[in-house]
């Protein structure tokens, strides 16, 4: 369907991918009315600072939005913020706030983004527990991040991670409670969840793996962890990042096809030829991999935004990256490349001891990720031979007298 | 605030008053200059804010740390000018900057 002369879209949401369809949208020349409509009172921003240098206090909150004001005001974008859409009405092609508003719409992109998982236990909704997902739970937490505070995070994730080096680096007491027997077990191999937990464990966080927390307790406010063994572990601020549930269900109680997550294919289009999905929301084609899958990045919500502007536009497709992540952790840098999870090989580059090193994922002798700590050429050259299907031996890859460019000319 | 003058691939340029204390990067991306991605939003994790610096200003560029410096080793079309535009920071002492993007980013 060709939308390019749509005159009235909407997007729904306000983070990255909403931000990107946007500004992809105007660059590729749509010159329809474009509404955005986004649940927060804030400008579409970068949450991955939240948990990083802006929860430090290191990066002023106008650093986070993507644009400013005025740039959606010369693109002629209108923003409908601190709004909720309640519901959409595919066949009169309507978006209907919940505050009794409707907008019309040519073409819709939905990008509701993802919510925290909700900690299933008694205590849950006590005082100073907080998620760590939008800028409004930042505000709430830094003011509590003072010097000998005691903070336990639940879930070793990334989020949790990085948030246990953000209050160390602020003088916290940090314990980081973990149901799997080491950190990072949903995400990747063990040898890097040793790494980041002997990491860890030198900056003087009391990491807690196999732990089973029963309840939260206090009188109002959060004041301890109690795990099932009987454990009490004193607590003034309870942090819990226990992964995302996508919010689908705008979608999906409009009948458009869900299945852990708003299905999508290549262009970022759902079962209706005028609504697109993108970000964390959407289920899509993973083209590398040849299976679907739901990526909660930044790659992703860039790309997906891009793809959905494109198609809208009857450009060409825009290239679909290998997907990326990262993480910032004290001093390290991880840089993470493709997707590591049915892997049946990996390959060591480095040594973990100078902090410094690369682990490769190979599956039927091909390399589908890499998670690289400082060390940028790994990254760059894994994710380039896993855009290309690339083979590459195991002992080739560990073996640091072979350069990443000399391995990257020879990959076949 | 201090000028800077993004040269597109073309050869267009752009002059956008950059407030000190922000990125290279950053004053492209809330001026809609062409040419830079910047997907990682400065985290220095994704190399798509590649410029050429001119020549003029690579004394007060600047060097590139490490991580920048490896990461601009495995860019595409790099020069001895390349560098990461959201790892220089805007300062009076860079009034008159003029930086040209590549062709692309990825």
């Amino acid at each position: 369907m060709d939308l390019s002369t749509a005159e009235k879209l909407v997007i729904i949401g306000g983070g990255q991918a909403a931000a990107q369809a946007c500004a992809s949208l105007r660059l590729f020349g749509f010159e329809g009315e474009i509404t955005l409509i986004g649940e927060e009172p804030a400008l579409p921003y970068q949450r991955p600072p939240l948990s990083k240098a802006y929860m430090k206090g290191e990066m002023t909150e106008e650093r986070l939005y993507f644009k400013p004001q005025d740039w959606y005001n010369t693109q002629k974008i209108q923003t409908v913020l601190s709004t909720r859409v309640g519901k959409i009405d595919r066949s009169a092609q309507v978006v209907e706030t919940e505050d009794g508003r409707s907008f019309d719409y040519d073409a819709l992109i939905i990008s509701t983004g993802s919510r925290p998982r909700a900690l299933p236990l008694p205590g849950a909704d006590l005082g100073n527990v907080f998620d760590l997902r939008d800028l409004s739970d930042v505000e709430h937490i830094r003011p509590l991040m003072v010097t000998g505070k005691r903070l336990v995070i639940v879930g070793a994730g990334y989020i949790g991670l990085e948030a246990a080096a953000v209050a160390r680096q602020l003088g916290l007491e940090v314990t980081v409670l973990e149901m799997a027997d080491r950190v990072l077990a949903r995400v990747t191999s063990p040898v890097m969840s040793a790494f980041f937990e002997h990491e860890h464990v030198a900056q003087g966080v009391h990491i807690r793996t196999g732990a089973q927390l029963a309840s939260l307790q206090g009188d109002g406010q959060v004041q301890a962890a109690i795990l099932s063994d009987g454990t009490e572990i004193a607590a003034d601020i309870v942090l819990v990042g226990i992964g995302i549930l996508p919010n689908v269900e705008l979608a999906s109680e409009a009948g458009i096809a869900c299945s852990n997550g708003i299905l999508v294919d290549r262009d970022a289009r759902t079962n209706d030829a005028r609504v697109f999905a993108a970000g964390d929301c959407a289920r899509r084609p993973l083209v590398h991999y040849g299976r679907q899958g739901r990526l909660e990045s930044v790659h992703n919500a860039i790309e997906q935004g891009k793809l959905a502007a494109a198609a809208i536009m009857g450009k060409p497709r825009p290239n679909e990256d290998c997907p990326w992540f990262w993480s910032d952790q004290y001093d390290l840098k991880l840089q993470i490349a493709g997707l590591s999870e049915d892997y049946d090989e990996i390959a060591v580059r480095g040594d973990p001891e100078e902090r410094k090193f690369a682990a490769f994922y190979l599956r039927g002798g091909k390399l589908i990720a890499v998670d690289a700590i400082n060390s940028a050429p790994e990254f760059i050259v894994a994710k380039k031979l896993i855009i290309t299907g690339a083979s590459v031996a195991p002992e080739t890859l560990s073996d640091t007298s072979i350069s990443m460019k000399e391995i990257a000319a020879t990959a076949a | 605030m201090t000028k800077v003058t993004y040269v597109a691939h073309d050869g267009t340029e752009k002059v956008i008053d950059a407030n000190n204390g922000e990125s290279v990067m950053e004053a492209a991306i809330k001026n809609s200059v062409p040419g830079i991605d910047a997907d990682c939003g400065g985290a220095c994790a994704c190399a798509t804010c590649h410029v050429y610096v001119a020549d003029a200003f690579m004394d007060k560029v600047g060097t590139p740390e490490d991580m920048e410096q490896s990461m601009l080793d495995f860019a595409e079309n790099v020069q001895a000018n390349s560098r990461l535009s959201c790892q220089i920071t805007v300062s009076d002492e860079l009034e008159g900057l003029v930086v040209t993007t590549p062709e692309s980013q990825h």
